[in-house]
């Protein structure tokens, strides 16, 4: 188990890492998602031990091990960089944390072998990385972090400078390859799509700072602020500035959406509604949906997927719609969403429904 | 008659091949013109075919200078390429310290050679030089005009004071490309200083010091200005290398023929060499990223 309480760590004048507290179970996969500059990497190296916080501590197994250098804490870490030893063969660069370790001649080969199998490395033993393909060296990369049987395995944005088929193939291979080590695993990355398709639990990252952290499919579902929200949404979350009179959320006369029954206690005065992109429907059909009319600014075809960018009141929204879609520039579509499907954040950014809990 | 269709070509291909004639070939040929003839003065010219050639090459005095050279660069190398290395090493990579280091390091490289020898003659002389006299001082007999290693000694030195400069750049700028997740992986590791050096620092290092090992090999095999102006190739000959050699016979002896066949076989040996580096450097290779 790997904690951090109340970790910050400033460099000069900047902040990095603001106040995190953050509890990883040994055996658990953890998604660090955030844009770039979120402060994922930093909070990867206090991880690591590769820095020390500037204030809070960090405990590994109830133990305070927040001076403790990375060398003396078995960690294991892949970058974005295909990072290997250059002039090493294959088998030398998977086996070289083992020779540091001084582990014997006969269960390094065994390992590397082991290693090298499962990441489909074997007939490239021996040759030099710089020979390979990307996605080959950086199975190298894995394959060394899996040989350490480390307790930390600390992957930052590891399929980034990958291309599309060999990231859809090692990011389905990696939580496996991992899980069995019982090894708490750490991920970064800048993609929500790629936090939802390893699943396990997610911490939203912003500007330093943990904005939600739980499991992956409820931070998405159920984000606790705007900032969650907003990280967790790709395309961008559709937003809409309200004031709340009565039991009606309206933006000026243009949308007016009945207040849901169990949020009538809330006090009249201005809130954020929300919409994910998908939750859009265009030509909406049934009196269940609430309707708005919306002028079309440029529609985008991915081929089994539409993105409609539409102009609403003093707003820009993305509408994603399944199958091919085409709308002329200019032209004014209906659009329909589910009341269900409404995120309200209150003023100050934190949603209304999860007032109770308490952002991480 | 039509003959000035391609006029305008000629107008662009011109300059090139005006610039080439006079800065190349023409002097190059006119070597070449002395190399197979002899003259007594008059402008008048006997064809001496490959005699001068045949002379240059059976003479010892041609043997010996190249010896010098070759020792020269070899001494030289052994001494820049890992002291360049090793001061690269311990440069700062961030601060003020940076440009600084940076600014100590290109100064010996951007005063002209005949003042660098100048300064040495100087600098390394026992009656008025400030490193002759502390050396002599300290109670060594130090005389670089009349002891051999004491001249070669100070030939040495002073190419090292002048060079090693452009080997560390060079290193310099290869290190600060080494992405820093290279140095973390190896902490994460536990690698030793001396593994990071062996197994990330050199490699990445490898192109770079190829090319150090051509230029500086290159410069101090055609080294002249700054021996000439510290020892004149002496005492006696012992530091009289090819080019002091070609100096002293074309000019001081005015053996013209014997001095323009050594020219074109010095001129060989070093596109020679340059050509064999070229090879070695541009092959393909997998360390190209």
């Amino acid at each position: 188990m790997l904690e951090l309480r109340n970790v910050s760590k400033s460099v000069g004048v900047s902040r990095h890492i603001t106040d995190v507290s953050l509890t990883l179970e040994s055996g658990s996969l953890n998604v660090l998602l955030g844009p770039t500059l979120a402060g994922k990497t930093s909070l990867m190296r206090l991880m690591a031990g590769l820095d020390v916080p500037t204030a809070g501590t960090i405990h590994v197994d109830g133990q305070d091990v927040t001076g403790v250098p990375v060398q003396r804490r078995n960690v294991a870490m892949v970058y974005q960089q295909f990072i290997n030893y250059p002039s090493l063969t294959v088998y030398e660069n998977i086996a070289s944390p083992l020779r540091v370790k001084g582990v014997d001649r006969a269960t390094i080969d065994r390992d590397v072998k082991r290693a090298a199998e499962l990441m489909r490395l074997t007939p490239y033993l021996d040759r030099t990385p710089l020979s390979l393909s990307g996605g080959q060296q950086q199975r190298t990369a894995l394959a060394r972090a899996m040989v350490k049987q480390a307790r930390l395995v600390l992957l930052d944005e590891p399929l980034a400078n990958l291309d599309y088929k060999l990231r859809e193939e090692l990011r389905e291979e990696l939580p496996k390859i991992f899980a069995e080590t019982g090894a708490i695993f750490v991920y970064a990355t800048t993609e929500p799509q790629e936090a939802l398709l390893l699943g396990g639990n997610t911490a939203v990252m912003h500007e330093g700072r943990i904005a939600q952290f739980g499991r992956t499919i409820e931070v998405f579902r159920h984000p606790v602020n705007l900032t969650s929200a907003r990280t967790f949404a790709d395309p961008p979350l559709n937003t809409l500035s309200v004031h709340k009179t009565g039991d009606l959320f309206a933006h000026g006369g243009l949308l007016s959406v009945p207040v849901p029954d169990t949020l009538a206690h809330l006090p009249d005065g201005a809130y954020t509604i929300a919409l994910q992109p998908h939750h859009l429907v265009v030509e909406p059909e049934g009196a269940a949906l609430v309707a708005l009319d919306a002028r079309v600014d440029v529609t985008e075809i991915t081929g089994s997927e539409s993105f409609i960018h539409v102009a609403f009141a003093d707003a820009r929204w993305v509408i994603l719609a399944a199958g091919v879609l085409e709308y002329d520039p200019e032209q004014v579509i209906r659009l329909g969403f589910d009341l269900r499907n409404l995120l309200i954040f209150g003023a100050d950014g934190h949603a209304v429904e999860h007032r109770t809990a308490k952002a991480a | 008659m039509d003959k000035t269709w391609n006029n305008k070509a000629w107008f662009f291909v011109l300059p090139v091949l005006l610039l080439v004639a006079f800065s190349a070939v023409i002097p190059l040929m006119t070597v070449v013109n002395y190399s197979v003839q002899d003259t007594f003065g008059n402008n008048e010219f006997f064809w001496a075919g490959t005699e001068w050639f045949q002379q240059v090459l059976a003479s010892d005095r041609f043997w010996e200078s190249m010896a010098r050279n070759l020792l020269f660069s070899a001494i030289v190398l052994a001494i820049e390429i890992p002291l360049g290395i090793v001061i690269a090493l311990n440069m700062p990579k961030r601060g003020i310290g940076v440009p600084v280091c940076l600014v100590l390091m290109s100064l010996p490289l951007l005063i002209p050679w005949n003042v660098v020898g100048t300064i040495w003659q100087l600098f390394a002389r026992t009656d008025v030089g400030l490193f002759g006299s502390v050396v002599t001082w300290l109670g060594f007999d130090y005389n670089y005009g009349r002891d051999t290693l004491d001249a070669w000694f100070t030939i040495v030195l002073m190419d090292v004071w002048h060079w090693t400069s452009l080997v560390v750049l060079l290193c310099y700028a290869g290190l600060m490309s080494i992405p820093d997740a290279y140095y973390q992986a190896a902490k994460i590791d536990g690698a030793s200083r001396w593994s990071v050096f062996r197994f990330i620092q050199l490699p990445k290092l490898n192109r770079v010091l190829q090319i150090a090992i051509l230029l500086r090999f290159m410069d101090s095999f055609m080294i002249y200005t700054e021996p000439f102006v510290v020892t004149g190739g002496g005492p006696g000959s012992v530091t009289t290398f090819l080019s002091i050699d070609l100096v002293k016979m074309a000019v001081g002896q005015f053996d013209l023929g014997p001095a323009s066949a050594m020219s074109i076989i010095y001129f060989l040996i070093v596109l020679l060499v340059s050509w064999v580096f070229y090879t070695v450097t541009t092959q393909p290779d997998e360390d190209r990223a």
